[in-house]
């Protein structure tokens, strides 16, 4: 490391650090009884303490202190990936799957409260895969996909009185008619203006159920919606077939694990067939897919509906499982949080986006007491790991090469 | 008649808001394809900074007029650094990788802004100081406050001031350039990141004048204040031709009117409603947006 | 002869794991036109943008008028007086003929700017009757000319052309050839990539040939033009 380069380093801290302090001030030290530096002052020596830190490893890194560590930590890395792919890919999905079953056997309702919330976000990061990943559309209005699922078995249910297991085709169903009109009207256009008139419908989507009264109970929300219910044995007199109502936390866990992995197992057969070859054609040149036959709207299309299917069934099940629906769950913030899982995890790779949806969901739940913190350091991270790590966690072997665009 | 001059001169009003902070979206995205979710947080901050810096003032015996001039020339230079460090910190070190990371390092840093915000302010409105800006004209049943012609004409000054200096002087014309060809701009002699902060920085300062109004406007500020009129703006600059400058203008009074009358005329709750459907409408069959060249769309 | 005007000394460049140049030599003298001809895919066009920074040479010296400039910011180059028209001819398709040769004085801040821009429609009269309209709409010949008159607008001691043929129709290129040559005569320096190597060896001083990412050949442009192997393989003949 040189002179030079060590002190445009340093330097450039100290003026981002002033910089800092005065963008601080106003917000923290001026207030109508006065100009205030202390308070100020408070915050920002701590920031700055932390990125001279920062820096200061960064510069014994670059120089080599670390090498005593990063090389056997390298040699180990090294080692266990070797090993890990002699293992086949079925396999460990199979362990994991056998992990998850057993939560419920172990772990408290708190724990098992987050993990349904975990798999249902996980059924979406894999239905917006299809879309992002695979087809390369941006799509900022996923969520409304899964609100169309929602409340379609929520009125289902509580209008009449319709089975759980009767409603998720239908919500997926209807969620990907929603997904055909949207994308009927826009799947012409490509990149950020899709982006756009996609987030455009999911507002759309947001405020009319927020506002058509008479059939969604507006900002109120949807109530008494039942939960799943199942025959089973009932051995207390004989062998006989009860039905009953899957309200408990454990019975239902089982519900959503089993959607999970129906679509972890359809979206790979997606993604491994002819379609998902076109899908992915598409996403790397659209001109050259379509001059080599692809029916490049058609497919985006089916991309688009597809995605929304898995959406809407994950909405019907949230619906089920809390028994309660309002517009307030489908934000763009929602939409954002998928979007986030998907490209964290790595885009287009189905471990990577289950990754990337239990980092999103469960590690905040961990930070729990720091509630006020929580969105702030969420943003922070989303950035960071887009400074460090842009291709995501778990990327995929394909799209791992395409640096730029 | 006297209702539709009213909703007119309404509409005029809150246009002009949306087409400052249109700017901002339209010039940072003509220059690197970027739609930036942190301006949204750059209005509410300028919002948020003009209140304080008015009630200061004002509790030190400014007159009025110093208040208002100082807190808005304030606000618009303290987000124009802000938009500079935002740039420096997430997005420069990405000028180079997909689009998508671009776009969630924005996200994340929309949400990191609005939540310092809210952390640093707190969860409530913040009222703006009301005495500054009563009265006004009174024409038969029509009303023009003086607040809304301060609004008018500043965005007006602000408009042509924004023309003159990118149309009319170097730094303009290097705007221009980098938005076209950033190697060929570096060829030519332009040194691509300072212009591009330059660009983020005349975009805040714009969006940060919108939010002052728009707290004088409605009395109060919020933390989470920047998402809703950010998105209209959005739709504001993309249907004006995204990139395009004059577009942006025009798209924001069209969204403004197409919202106030829509609430004035069919019905106050779909009211935002109508602003997204115009856009889609106007896309569906215009794709590259009203003033819109034509733009590369192949890029994702 | 003297020291060179502009010296690359063993240079590597490269996207990401792709290694361009594997280190190549070539002096480049006041008032000469030096020729740099190969194939697809050697590695001409990327010379020309390490030696404007665009591309980060990985090592290796790039020496201008004795001063290294490996690590002087590409937007700093112009002013010392090195200048490229780069490759597929960017000239700014939404700013009009005018103002894009404006943009090649961008720097400047005298007085004969006007006069220069005089020299240049003097010199491309069908630009000066388009001034007004927009880069975009030009056709290929004309943006050509378009792009080499914004570089002359920044006076430069040494001209970068990348492939300045691309796409023309002969009779064009005859023409965008002899005002190189007529710019040359004027003193400026000239550095030509070509993958029309008959012309570019025909009008240059001296020539190298480069070969995925190495130079296989320098010698004056004339016995590089009679040499047989050469003659095979980028001649046709």
């Amino acid at each position: 490391m040189t002179i030079p380069e060590f002190k445009k380093h340093w330097t450039s801290l100290g003026i981002g650090m002033v910089w800092l302090f005065i963008l601080l001030w106003p917000l923290l030290g001026i207030k109508p009884e006065g100009l205030e530096v202390a308070s100020t002052f408070n915050v920002w020596w701590r920031i700055a303490l932390g990125c001279s830190f920062l820096l200061f490893l960064y510069q014994l890194n670059k120089a080599g202190a670390f090498k005593f560590i990063s090389r056997p930590a390298g040699a180990v890395a090294g080692s266990m990936k070797s090993a890990t792919s002699m293992v086949p890919m079925a396999v460990w999905f199979v362990i994991g799957i056998a992990c998850t079953a057993l939560i419920p056997q172990f772990a408290g309702r708190y724990a098992q409260d987050v993990a349904i919330n975990c798999m249902i976000y996980v059924c979406l990061g894999l239905g917006l895969n299809i879309v992002v990943g695979l087809a390369g559309m941006l799509d900022l209005g996923y969520i409304a996909f899964y609100g169309i699922g929602a409340y379609t078995y929520a009125l289902l249910s509580v209008q009449f009185q319709l089975s759980f297991w009767i409603c998720l085709p239908i919500s997926a169903g209807m969620a990907g008619l929603g997904a055909w009109l949207i994308g009927y009207c826009s799947m012409r256009m490509r990149g950020d203006y899709l982006a756009i008139v996609t987030l455009g419908f999911a507002e759309i989507c947001r405020m009319v159920l927020n506002n058509w009264m008479s059939l969604t109970n507006g900002p109120n929300g949807v109530t008494g919606i039942k939960a799943p219910g199942l025959y089973w044995f009932d051995f207390t007199n004989g062998m006989t077939l009860e039905h009953i109502w899957l309200k408990k936390l454990s019975l239902i866990y089982y519900v959503i694990l089993i959607l999970v992995v129906f679509t972890i197992i359809a979206v790979y057969r997606l993604q491994h067939s002819r379609i998902g070859r076109a899908w992915e054609a598409i996403r790397e040149d659209e001109t050259a897919a379509e001059v080599m036959g692809v029916p490049t709207f058609y497919m985006k299309l089916l991309a688009y509906c597809s995605g929304a299917c898995f959406g809407g069934m994950a909405g019907a099940f949230y619906a089920a499982r809390m028994r309660f629906v309002s517009p307030e769950s489908f934000t763009f913030l929602e939409s954002a949080m998928v979007l986030s899982m998907v490209v964290l995890g790595g885009m287009g790779s189905i471990p990577g986006v289950i990754l990337g949806a239990l980092a999103l969901i469960a590690l905040p739940e961990i930070f729990r007491e720091f509630e006020l913190y929580r969105m702030l350091v969420f943003g922070g991270v989303m950035t960071l790991m887009m400074l460090f790590r842009p291709q995501g966690m778990l990327p995929s072997k394909r799209t791992m090469r395409s640096g730029k665009d | 008649m006297e209702y539709f001059l009213q909703q007119l001169i309404n509409g005029i009003t809150l246009g002009s808001v949306y087409a400052l902070i249109a700017l901002g979206y339209t010039m940072v995205y003509g220059i690197i394809q970027l739609i930036n979710f942190a301006h949204g947080e750059f209005f509410a901050a300028g919002g948020y900074v003009g209140v304080i810096f008015m009630s200061y003032l004002l509790s030190q015996g400014a007159p009025a007029w110093v208040c208002l001039s100082g807190s808005l020339i304030l606000a618009m230079a303290y987000c124009a650094m802000l938009a500079v460090a935002v740039e420096k910190v997430a997005y420069k070190p990405l000028r180079n990788s997909s689009r998508l990371s671009v776009l969630l390092s924005a996200l994340g840093m929309s949400i990191f802004l609005q939540n310092g915000l809210m952390l640093t302010q707190g969860v409530y409105d913040k009222a703006y100081p009301t005495e500054l800006t009563q009265g006004g004209f009174e024409m038969g049943n029509v009303m023009l406050s003086y607040m809304q012609l301060f609004i008018v004409s500043l965005t007006a000054f602000l408009l042509v001031a924004l023309n003159v200096l990118v149309f009319k002087t170097r730094i303009g014309k290097a705007m221009r350039s980098t938005a076209q060809d950033k190697v060929m701009s570096a060829l030519v002699g332009i040194n691509a990141n300072r212009t591009i902060s330059i660009t983020f920085a005349i975009g805040a300062a714009l969006a940060a004048a919108a939010g002052i109004m728009v707290g004088l406007y409605y009395g109060s500020v919020r933390y989470d204040m920047g998402f809703v009129p950010g998105i209209k703006a959005f739709a504001a600059a993309v249907l004006g031709g995204i990139g395009n400058i004059t577009g942006a203008m025009i798209g924001g009074f069209i969204i403004g009117m197409v919202e106030i009358f829509a609430a004035g005329y069919i019905s106050g709750e779909y009211k935002d409603v109508f602003a997204f459907v115009i856009l889609i409408a106007v896309l569906y069959f215009r794709p590259s947006g009203i003033m819109g060249e034509n733009v590369d769309d192949t890029r994702v | 002869m003297s020291e060179p005007i502009l010296e690359l000394r063993d240079i590597k460049a490269g996207y990401g794991s792709i290694k361009a140049l594997k280190g190549i030599n070539i002096k480049v003298y006041e008032g000469e036109i030096v020729s740099i001809i190969g194939a697809n895919g050697a590695g001409k066009s990327t010379t020309l943008m390490t030696i404007c920074n665009i591309v980060q040479a990985t090592s290796g010296d790039i020496f201008y008028k004795g001063e290294r400039i490996n690590n002087i910011v590409s937007d700093k180059l112009p002013k010392m007086g090195l200048c490229q028209v780069p490759e597929g001819r960017r000239i700014f398709p939404r700013l009009t003929i005018e103002e894009n040769l404006d943009m090649g004085a961008f720097f400047r801040n005298d007085k004969e700017i006007e006069d220069d821009k005089e020299r240049v429609f003097g010199m491309f009269p069908i630009l000066r009757e388009r001034c007004k309209q927009a880069g975009g709409t030009l056709s290929g010949g004309e943006q050509q000319m378009l792009a080499i008159g914004r570089a002359l607008m920044s006076r430069p001691k040494v001209l970068l052309l990348d492939e300045p043929s691309l796409g023309l129709a002969p009779l064009i290129v005859k023409q965008i050839f002899s005002i190189i040559k007529e710019i040359n005569s004027l003193g400026t320096t000239i550095i030509l990539v070509e993958q029309n190597a008959k012309v570019a060896l025909s009008m240059a001083n001296r020539g190298y040939v480069l070969e995925t990412g190495n130079v296989v050949m320098e010698d004056e442009a004339k016995a590089l033009l009679n040499n047989p192997d050469i003659q095979k393989a980028y001649l046709g003949e």
